[in-house]
């Protein structure tokens, strides 16, 4: 076996365990609820419609954005738990800006995936300073940013809504700005949103970055050993703040494909909670460009497949929250299992390949 | 525990003790018979098994042979608790304790049986204290504490829980010499009353100042006793490499006329006195400059602000003629400084990556590491598997993590990184800790090959051996000021240790 | 974990100031004096009636319970951000509890749902060696989860249920205090400076209070017994400042662990069982509203004390109140405070030779005192900002007055240490 291939061996294996351990407890749940399990498992792996599978990419691909969002700091360890508040906050200015219609069709809505792109970094950037000048750690810091957003986007929206029906929200797209969809799947009128591109483009050039480039080093040295990215000539304060601006600037991406391609307005119905599913699809995916790609798709899948619950089944659609987190904490750890067994091979191996009392630290 | 003097009688004896781990004979037929009321001194380099034998005294770890007999009973310890019932208690080199915890409750912890944690224990504590000096206050944090009275919180907590045998794992590492003498002070009240020290260390000039006994370790087992009356250091350092003492590099001398680093009036303000105090040195092309010092003393603070991982707040250094105070430690190293750092675990290394992306650490930004802003795979795999090859790194292949190899193979992997690319300078901080006596000639030929060519190097070493092996000039540094200089050819160690300690303080 | 130190403290630094008796009495009085000056100067009423009192500490408890559930867990070395989840947890126990065994039964559900969770995330981060914070992200996902799939399973059907609400939880008796309560509501009736707003304060905690609000407060004092005072205690806080330290010293550090955690646990689903007994009388989906988080904040805010979780929940409950009671005439007028509660620490800061923090607390505190001025009303969305702004503030201002525990966050596996 190639290095290579017993490297990858164990990272495809944890997933697969840890599916597995969900199914386990979720049977377990519903057979202790007294819910038909048969049924219930049916219903979530039957083939899904060519309407569903629209809506399974849809989804999947804004989960992604998001689940790129959380990986960027995760990469660092930076818990950048504020991926919801930065899409929202985001979400909302650039659909604020594009109702305003400052700028003529297309340009209007680069000009606000721009604006989004800005503010979700901006508001990142708030921990990430605080971080480096006054020590306070990034995970409460951007819990209190999720709250201060939510609070903020209230009180603005309240400041420049336009009320439509008996909700409030933005002032709309106007039709020249709104990005069309695309008739990916046959059999079915739904489209799938034009800006997926946005999640295409991001995760390329994520990996790229990751694995190819400089920066991408840095990153992961420091996210590893900040003392020694620190002694190898990497500024650990420059790295933290860039790698929160990055993370922000993708997580205020997230709302862009619903923005242009569903609400065109933002109001109190703008799809919530997209930032704490990133967190699980980036743990899922072990923050790989691949693999979080995979736990985005898994995770639309799965809500979208949920929804059938209630009508075939007569089961709450929220078990599917219950299989999320399952397969999540599951997840890590048999990452964290399979990691320890790895590394307890790996050194038997170099113990055995030298033969002498060599391979093994003391 | 019998209150009659029994000094003399055997208090301790581990009887062929043997302990395998997976690849590596750790400890092989090791025998030790340890006297009442002496201090026992366990001696033996880095890696010869003393640390494994004293975890299986204490019960941390099982052996695999072999007995342990304590007063005369042979005992099976499953955990230290075990080690603590029967009186053996262990004060280790890296203290365990909790420092936003006051001193009481870190010494009644997990022993609050005894007095509670109320005031009664409050009284023991201050009683042991008095009863050898110590001078601790109970209420105190121990995060305020310096390092000296944190090494009499701990021997307070074995002595609380009753012990009669205490293991001191080279408990003189960390301390300054005022503190080493403050610390034997201690241990001959302890004797007095009775009390057993096993003493480890591989400071032999400590060993033989303190020791009523010696046990020399090599290898994994012991290879014999030395009575520290009639024993030099020279003999007992032979026993504990096996006479292959290194001798004073043999080489003519290879320093040019061009300087190539120039430090000069560092100053590095610290917390109450000055961490360094107009520091100025200068290292030609081909020359080594080794600093030696009481660890604490300053080395690395001079280490790191030649990195430029820390700001001076006063004074120049000059590379090649250019001013580099200002510089980031990148621009540094892509202007040709290699650093081996102190702690490679900590700083040298990732641990959790394959060899190859070890090579690229510190080097991201140059070739053959990186083009541009794009990091060159290829590149890197192959010039890995040169390091492989030229520095004998022991390892199946540059896929394999940094985790996995051993201690001496990781710290040849940052030689051989350090020394790519052709560095003017190179920053060696104890290049040889902790590596086996193979792995030490290799990197120690390794760096007089490129001092051949031209390299300057800054070698800051504890050890004389590296310093005798290597250095051109020693600088002693003490309490962050450079206070003597010594020609390596001709120094003894007793001229080294007075400078060190300050006994030959130049400036009085 | 969750602050980084910035600095090594200065040797001989004291040691954290117990609140001891005069200085409470003394916090108390200040606080007393300042609300009834501002009662003096602006025409904000409300603000401290001894109906927004009882309000304040109704919203308190629940923030407090959270609190004192994330300082079981952090005081033994593992961050919860779990503790959202476990209080969603709690408010569906309370709520089939208290549909089958009636309210005390509510409350005891409530508390053993909460401490599954707890369970769980002991589990995950001890035996597992999880990251604190990805189980953390887990669990209030599953919880989440469970507690409305369990709340549609459940009750569906019942009278008064649906899927999204249980039946109504019987309510717990109220306390209250006979003579003193009337004493301290004729006190408040005067209008007296000061001493009628301590008759208020007094009047607020003897009168109509619920049963489960002794509960909680006797909670706060005996984890500030046990922690403290016991020999479990000082072991369990050995296990969160140096697990290492602990273990070789024979504290079965993975034991106390579990049962830390846990309790934290069930301390969050009591804070979620108070809310749907007492605040709601029902249990609804999404009835915590990231109450949790609040707790954590009141947690950091109090130092890792239960004193100090106490007053950040007092502190927190209170402004949660006047937003939605006293309208938006109230907070404006303790913006008043708040800006010049910043210059004060501003000047402070600047005496003892921190021009940073100085600089940043007076720019905030002239921030607010112009916003003051300039407007009339506090709009009620930043009125629910406060708990978070605080924490922010306190963080970045106050992090080296800040002590959590040594070893949190880290990971710690039994015997690979020595």
């Amino acid at each position: 076996m190639t290095a290579r291939l017993r490297s990858l061996l164990p990272v495809l294996a944890a997933p697969v365990l840890a599916l597995v351990m969900a199914v386990a407890v979720t049977t377990l749940v519903l057979l202790i609820a007294g819910d038909p399990v048969l049924l219930v498992w049916q219903t979530i792996l039957s083939r899904p419609d060519p309407r569903n599978i629209v809506n399974i990419i849809n989804a999947g691909a804004v989960l992604y954005l998001s689940g790129i969002a959380a990986a960027i700091g995760f990469r660092m360890k930076l818990f950048n738990i504020g991926v919801d508040g930065q899409y929202r906050i985001a979400a909302f200015v650039a659909a604020w800006v594009a109702g305003q219609a400052w700028l003529p069709g297309v340009l209007n809505t680069v000009l606000a995936l721009l604006a989004a792109v800005l503010v979700g970094a901006l508001w990142a950037g708030i921990a990430g300073v605080l971080r480096v000048t006054r020590g306070v750690h990034e995970v409460i810091s951007t819990i209190m940013l999720n709250f201060t957003a939510t609070f903020l986007v209230a009180y603005l929206l309240r400041k420049v809504a336009v009320t439509r029906g008996n909700l409030i929200s933005t002032e709309p797209v106007p039709t020249g700005g709104r990005v069309p969809g695309v008739a990916l799947i046959p059999g079915t009128p739904e489209e799938v949103y034009g800006l997926v591109v946005l999640s295409v483009v991001v995760g390329v050039a994520y990996g790229v970055m990751l694995s190819r480039t400089r920066f991408g080093f840095e990153l992961r040295a420091t996210g590893q050993s900040p003392t020694a990215a620190m002694a190898s000539g990497i500024s650990v304060k420059r790295m933290t703040v860039v790698a929160m601006l990055l993370s922000g600037a993708v997580a205020g991406l997230i709302g862009m494909p619903l923005l242009f391609g569903e609400y065109y307005s933002y109001g109190v119905t703008f799809q919530p909670g997209l930032g704490f599913a990133g967190i699980a699809v980036a743990l899922l995916g072990r923050n790989h460009p691949v693999g979080v790609a995979f736990g985005a798709v898994l995770f639309a899948y799965l809500d979208e497949q949920g929804n059938k619950l209630q009508i075939f089944a007569d089961v709450s659609p929220e078990l599917v929250l219950i299989v999320q987190g399952v397969i999540v904490m599951s997840v890590v750890i048999a990452y964290e299992s399979v990691q320890r067994y790895v590394l307890h091979r790996e050194e038997k191996l170099v113990g055995a390949a030298l033969g002498t009392d060599e391979g093994v630290r003391p | 525990m019998t209150q009659e003097r029994r000094s003399g009688s055997v208090a301790v004896e581990l009887a062929g003790i043997g302990k395998r781990f997976p690849g590596v004979v750790a400890n092989d037929d090791v025998s030790v018979r340890i006297h009442r009321g002496t201090v026992h001194a366990l001696v033996g380099e880095n890696g010869a098994g003393k640390s494994t034998l004293m975890k299986i005294l204490y019960g941390v770890q099982k052996p695999d042979d072999g007995r342990i007999v304590v007063d005369g009973t042979e005992r099976r310890f499953h955990s230290p608790t075990d080690a603590i019932e029967v009186g053996i208690g262990m004060v280790f080199q890296h203290f365990m304790l909790a420092d936003n915890l006051t001193v009481l409750e870190n010494v009644v912890l997990g022993a609050e049986k005894r007095h509670g944690i109320g005031n009664r224990a409050r009284q023991a504590v201050q009683e042991i204290s008095d009863a050898y000096g110590f001078g601790l206050e109970p209420e105190r944090r121990v995060g305020e504490l310096g390092v000296g009275a944190r090494q009499r919180i701990e021997i307070v907590k074995v002595l609380y829980r009753g012990a009669r045998v205490v293991i001191l794992d080279e408990p003189t590492a960390v301390l300054v010499p005022q503190e080493v003498e403050e610390l034997f002070g201690n241990l001959r009240r302890l004797k007095e009353q009775d009390i057993t020290i096993l003493f480890i260390s591989h400071k032999l000039d400590e060993v033989l100042a303190i020791a009523d006994e010696i046990t020399v370790m090599r290898r994994g087992t012991t290879v014999g006793t030395a009575d520290p009356a009639h024993t030099s250091p020279r003999q007992l350092a032979e026993m504990m490499v096996g006479s292959e003492l290194p001798t004073p590099s043999a080489d003519h001398s290879t320093v040019t006329e061009e300087v190539l680093l120039e430090v000069e009036g560092l100053h590095l303000a610290g917390a109450g006195r000055a961490l360094l105090d107009d520091v100025s040195f200068t290292i030609h092309a081909g020359e080594v400059l080794g600093i030696a010092g009481v660890e604490g003393n300053g080395q690395v603070e001079v280490v790191e602000s030649v990195m430029g991982m820390r700001h001076p707040t006063g004074g120049h250094i000059r590379l090649r003629g250019t001013d580099v105070t200002d510089w980031s430690t990148n621009r540094r190293r892509e202007s040709g400084v290699g650093y081996i750092p102190e702690d490679r675990q900590r700083h040298g290394l990732l641990l959790d990556s394959a060899l190859w992306e070890n090579r690229v650490l510190g080097h991201q930004s140059r070739a053959p590491s990186a083009k541009g802003r794009w990091i060159d795979r290829r590149a890197a795999h192959a010039d890995t598997e040169r390091i492989v090859e030229q520095f004998d790194v022991r390892t199946p292949g540059v896929d394999v993590l940094a985790r996995a190899l051993s201690g001496g193979n990781q710290q040849k992997l940052i030689v051989g990184r350090e020394m790519s690319g052709d560095p003017v300078l190179l920053v060696a901080a104890h290049p040889t800790r902790g590596v086996d006596v193979g792995a030490q000639a290799a990197i120690w030929e390794q760096i007089r090959e490129a001092r051949r060519h031209g390299l300057a190097v800054l070698l800051v070493s504890a050890d004389l051996d590296e310093h005798i092996g290597l250095s051109d000039r020693i600088e002693v540094i003490l309490r962050g000021r450079l206070v003597a200089e010594l020609d390596p050819r001709t120094v003894t160690p007793e001229e080294l240790g007075s400078a060190m300690t300050g006994a030959g303080d130049r400036s009085g | 974990m969750t602050v980084i130190p910035q600095q090594e403290r200065p040797a001989g630094a004291t040691r954290a100031k117990a609140w001891t008796w005069p200085r409470v009495l003394l916090a108390v009085g200040v606080t007393l004096v300042a609300v009834a000056a501002l009662r003096a100067v602006t025409d904000a009423e409300q603000i401290f009636t001894s109906g927004t009192l009882r309000t304040a500490v109704a919203a308190a408890v629940p923030i407090g319970l959270a609190g004192l559930g994330g300082l079981w867990s952090e005081r033994a070395g593992v961050i919860n951000i779990g503790l959202e989840g476990m209080m969603i947890l709690g408010t569906w126990g309370a709520g089939y509890g208290g549909y089958v065994w009636g309210p005390w039964g509510a409350v005891v559900l409530g508390m053993v749902c909460g401490a599954l969770g707890g369970l769980l995330h002991a589990m995950a981060t001890v035996s597992f060696g999880v990251d604190h914070i990805v189980s953390g992200v887990a669990i209030n996902i599953i919880a989440l989860g469970a507690a409305q799939y369990l709340a549609a399973l459940a009750f569906t059907g019942l009278p008064q249920g649906g899927p999204t609400q249980s039946p109504p939880i019987p309510s717990l008796p109220n306390v209250t205090v006979p003579g003193i309560s009337e004493a301290a509501l004729w006190l408040e009736d005067r209008g007296w400076f000061a001493l009628s707003e301590l008759g208020a304060l007094l009047a607020a905690v003897t009168t109509s209070v619920s049963a489960l609000t002794v509960v909680a407060l006797a909670l706060f004092a005996a984890t500030a017994y046990l922690l403290w005072h016991t020999a479990f205690g000082l072991r369990l806080r050995s296990c969160g400042e140096n697990p290492v330290a602990a273990e070789s010293l024979g504290v079965s550090v993975y034991l106390y662990k579990y049962v830390a955690i846990t309790v934290s646990g069930a301390m969050a689903g009591l804070g979620g069982a108070f809310l749907a007994i007492v605040a709601a009388g029902i249990y609804r989906d999404g009835q915590t509203g990231g109450r949790g988080y609040i707790g954590l904040a009141s947690m950091i805010f109090g130092n890792w004390r239960p004193s100090g979780v106490l007053t950040g929940a007092g502190l927190f409950g209170y402004t949660e109140t006047l937003g939605l009671r006293s309208g938006p005439a109230s907070v404006h007028a303790l913006l008043l405070l708040l800006g010049l509660g910043l210059v004060v620490i501003a000047l402070w800061q600047l005496a003892r030779r921190r021009p940073a923090v100085s600089g940043i607390a007076m720019a905030l505190g002239l921030l607010v005192v112009w916003i003051y001025l300039v407007t009339d009303v506090v709009p009620a969305e930043f009125t629910s900002l406060t708990p978070y702004i605080t924490t922010l503030l306190v963080l970045s201002l106050a992090a080296q007055r800040l002590r959590p525990p040594a070893g949190i966050g880290g990971r710690y596996r039994r015997g690979e240490v020595m």
